[in-house]
């Protein structure tokens, strides 16, 4: 395959950027995306220029690096995949292909293709944990039976691997989906009741901090988002808001 | 003299405490010191690497009240590649009342890795094995359950009771998260520091004791000297010096190396997992490997044709799988391992697989690989499921629609993940699967107390070498990591701390810090301004080769031999003509590259060096000169020891301690799985 690529260079976060174009073959079609990249940046650094930077490490979709907004849409035309794991038979030859940063005020452009994510770090310093110290003498795991629906669906809400697609979605730039899933699973869960209302408000009142937009039920989140993530975590954090305001 | 006369070494001290086996961890937790609250608030600790170890142990020390210092090169400590682990956790819990107990796991754990490990440390991991489900179910970790809301088991290789748990294929996905979610804590207390994006160096070293590292901030470049009382790696293993393997791009030695070029031996580097289930090398631009889960060769049946004919034809796409015929398809583990068939360990059923594959039975177009097929699974659930329906059970295509959506529940993702890379449906098409590098047992040594040959320089997890012998069992890594990083290394530690209690911060000024920094800085201008002619690929990508045809599934003198002074040139060129291009003061991913490949181009050498001395077929290491006439590993009693490599400036030089292994409390037996 030959390909026509447009990809958003950056010198570093205080520099301006611009869409520079790349001319590329002998694109295998079981070549994943980042391979594809991985070929353009061989050829870059044997012609002495400076290699596209994008962020990336397990390339089997789980630990949430890679990121890239591909031709309009965060990990590409491919559904429920990572940019890791979209292959290039998903295109065709002659095709361009439009490669840019996951954009968002509150991730900041490191270089090229590499954002700073670290504000959802800092939402899950503000409360995405269980207060429980490592003792040994915890209870036994059996002791508290969790109703498999629940048990489930906090898992379904856990398997976010906080890419930041749903952020990059949205119009607004709303972390919601990401830190619905996070508040999702610990409400699910009997373990997570105790400080329920804490965390909820701590978090959101973070994400606000941070810059992320809010939520205007457009539902791109839910679409883009490579996990399948779904929209009800939103539903269940707001709820779990308003319980928390009203027992204040 | 360093070693005695019957060529055991005598400076190796593994100081485990005295007392019957399942008494020792309790009589030693009882004995050694500890440090009083007020007293940890003077005490700084680094803890490298954020995986399952690394996070687990940076969350305990900063809640018992030391300051912690972290660090990943990852963008958070949440990206570390524990989180690529699929299938499981063992834990000797015996909710199944299947027989399982902490003697059980034990036994299986030192047969399996082939009479290899430390007998004690796996008594000790299997005993605290129970406290991790507990813990990680405290945290919130949302573990597989059954319809009674009870925790859910299933059955791994190389053992006859169901000890494993798991949320999907996601387990250590979400063990991470549980780590992370306790460093979150600590972090949010100011109790744990954390670095992203950055790279540790080199260790250094004050008066003979780990005093604190070098690091390089990987965005703007800046080189750091960071100070502590003691220094933990939890950096995992060095399955990237194959180049291809299941490792993450990032995962590298570089923490560890830079250990053992410090003073901290290196244990058994040769013993290296190479895993059964990977999805098979497409061409050359490959970049990594994919595993499917273990979990899968409990439902999936493992077979090659049986005619060669078929096989050529399979390969030449004349043939499809599901055309062969049931007499005509050889589920050669079930033949030659009737007792545990499918679940073997999985350096046999690796073995296994190449062997059928070298002779010329192999289905896809390289001929390197072999089916794993649902077929009979998708019937015997459907036909189950039809039944507690109250359906027609011998209606096909309702049997076939039902078993397809219980494996679908099963293994959803992994079959979705399959079916994005290989571009096949599972559901219909048997699965090609190929044997890849996916762990490494050996790494840094480390005694009972974990702590390595250099004092206050600790090892954990994958990073070190204790308790997996010659070849680890399935869902065994994410027992250990955590078990080091939770339960075992925040106890140990603290004997050894308690003697800093007067000590006071430990400058990062001092000679020892700065001549450390100034080496560091040297090699990375070095790199920059070397304007050789190829890319760290193409060194990498080299020594891969190298490594999986000469030091790979099976080895023999000669290979071993040859691979010695092929890494040495290879090195050699390397720093003649690698090409780095950009600055040091940015973010520069091929500058990280090029130090981790100079490392692996290091360790790859001593690597076929520790293979070449063992004159004997253990676990993952294979030997082809011993073997048994069946074709199974043949060891040999008098290397019934670890190998402790010391640094002596080039790795083919380092000299060699033998650390004894003495099973007192398990017969050491032919490890058969007929």
């Amino acid at each position: 395959m030959k390909l026509k690529l447009k990809i958003w260079r950056q010198k570093n976060s205080e520099s301006k950027g611009k869409i520079i174009d790349y001319d590329i073959e002998n694109i295998s079609p079981d070549m994943s995306f980042l391979e594809m990249l991985d070929v353009l940046n061989a050829d870059l650094i044997s012609k002495d220029e400076d290699p596209v930077s994008f962020d990336h490490d397990c390339r089997e979709g789980i630990c949430g690096s890679c990121s890239l907004f591909i031709n309009g849409q965060a990990h590409g035309p491919d559904r429920l995949v990572t940019t890791c794991q979209l292959h290039m038979r998903k295109f065709k030859d002659g095709d361009t292909i439009y490669i840019e940063p996951f954009r968002a005020k509150a991730f900041p452009v490191i270089k090229d293709l590499v954002v700073d994510r670290s504000a959802f770090d800092r939402i899950q310093h503000a409360g995405g944990y269980i207060s429980v110290n490592t003792s040994g003498n915890t209870q036994d795991a059996n002791s508290i039976p969790i109703n498999k629906d629940d048990a489930d669906s906090a898992f379904d809400a856990a398997t976010c691997i906080g890419c930041g697609a749903c952020v990059a979605a949205c119009k607004n730039s709303s972390a919601m989906l990401f830190v619905g899933a996070k508040v999702s699973q610990y409400s699910l869960l009997p373990q997570g009741q105790t400080e329920a209302s804490r965390r909820v408000v701590n978090m959101v009142n973070q994400m606000d901090l941070e810059g992320f937009g809010n939520c205007s039920n457009t539902g791109a989140c839910e679409v883009e988002c490579p996990k399948g993530i779904s929209l009800d975590n939103i539903a269940r954090m707001n709820r779990e808001l308003l319980k928390a305001s009203v027992k204040k | 003299m360093t070693n005695s006369k019957n060529g055991f070494s005598k400076i190796l001290k593994s100081n485990v405490p005295d007392g019957p086996i399942d008494k020792k961890w309790t009589s030693h937790k009882n004995k050694i010191n500890l440090v009083s609250p007020a007293n940890k608030r003077n005490l700084d600790v680094i803890v490298v690497g954020t995986g399952l170890a690394g996070g687990s142990a940076a969350a305990t020390l900063a809640e018992l009240g030391y300051n912690v210092k972290a660090f990943c090169f990852q963008d958070s400590p949440r990206r570390a590649h524990s989180i690529a682990a699929q299938g499981g956790i063992n834990a000797a819990k015996n909710y199944q009342g299947d027989g399982d107990s902490v003697y059980r796991l034990f036994y299986d754990t030192v047969k399996g890795g082939d009479y290899r490990s430390r007998e004690e440390n796996v008594y000790r991991l299997a005993e605290v094995s129970a406290n991790i489900i507990d813990q990680c179910v405290a945290q919130g970790v949302p573990f597989a359950r059954d319809y009674g809301g009870l925790l859910d088991n299933r059955s791994f290789g190389g053992v006859l009771v169901s000890r494993t748990f798991y949320a999907k294929g996601q387990t250590g996905q979400q063990l991470l998260l549980g780590a992370y979610s306790a460093m979150n804590r600590q972090i949010a207390r100011g109790k744990i520091k954390m670095y992203n994006r950055h790279e540790m160096l080199d260790i250094v070293l004050v008066d003979g004791k780990a005093r604190g590292i070098i690091a390089r901030n990987l965005v703007t470049g800046e080189i750091e000297r960071h100070s502590a009382h003691a220094v933990v790696l939890g950096s995992g293993g060095y399955g990237n010096v194959f180049y291809l393997s299941t490792n993450a791009m990032g995962s590298n030695v570089t923490a560890a190396w830079k250990a053992h070029k410090r003073g901290a031996f290196f244990a058994n580097p040769c013993f290296t997992q190479i895993h059964p289930t990977c999805i098979p090398v497409s061409g050359d631009h490959q970049s990594k490997l994919t595993l499917m889960s273990e979990s899968l060769r409990n439902d999936g049946r493992i077979w090659v044709p049986k005619n060669k004919k078929d096989a050529e034809a399979v390969r030449e796409g004349s043939l499809s799988p599901t055309e062969i015929p049931e007499e005509n398809r050889d589920y050669f583990l079930e033949r030659r391992y009737p007792a545990f068939g499918n679940l073997v360990p999985r350096d046999v059923a690796s073995r296994a697989a190449k062997e059928r594959c070298d002779a010329g039975f192999g289905v896809n177009k390289t001929g390197e690989a072999v089916y794993l097929d649902f077929a009979s699974a998708i019937i015997r659930y459907g036909k189950e499921q039809a039944l507690v329906n109250g359906q027609d059970d011998s209606d096909n295509e309702l049997v076939q629609k039902l078993g397809k959506e219980v494996v679908k529940k099963k293994y959803g993702n992994l079959f979705q993940m399959y079916e994005k890379i290989v571009d096949q449906n599972p559901y219909e098409t048997p699965m090609m699967i190929y044997p890849a590098v996916h762990y490494t047992m050996g790494g840094v040594w480390v005694d009972y107390n974990l702590m390595t040959t250099v004092p206050g320089l600790y090892a954990i997890g994958e990073a070190n070498f204790s308790d997996h012998g010659s070849n680890r069992l399935g869902a065994s890594a994410l027992m250990q990591g955590l078990a080091d990083g939770y339960f075992v290394l925040p106890y140990t530690i603290g004997d050894y701390l308690s003697k800093d209690i007067s000590t006071g911060p430990i400058p990062n000024d001092s000679k020892e810090f700065l001549s450390a920094e100034k080496e560091v800085k040297e090699k990375i201008e070095f790199f920059v301004s070397n304007n050789g002619s190829k890319s760290v690929d193409y060194f990498h990508k080299k020594l891969g080769k190298i490594m999986w045809n000469k030091c790979g599934m099976a080895r023999t003198k000669e290979t071993l031999k040859e691979a010695i002074d092929d890494i040495s040139s290879l090195r050699k060129e390397f720093y003649k003509d690698v090409k780095v291009p950009g600055f040091s003061d940015q973010f520069n991913e091929e500058l990280a590259k090029a130090g981790r490949v100079s490392d692996f181009l290091e360790l790859g050498e001593l690597f076929a060096k520790d293979a070449l001395q063992r004159e004997e077929s253990c676990g993952g290491h294979f030997r082809e000169e011993y073997q048994t006439p069946e074709g199974e590993a043949k060891r040999r009693k008098e290397f019934q020891y670890v190998s402790a490599w010391e640094y002596k400036g080039e790795p083919k030089d380092a000299e060699l301690h033998k650390e004894k292994l003495v099973y007192h409390n398990i017969e050491v037996k032919e490890r058969s799985y007929k």
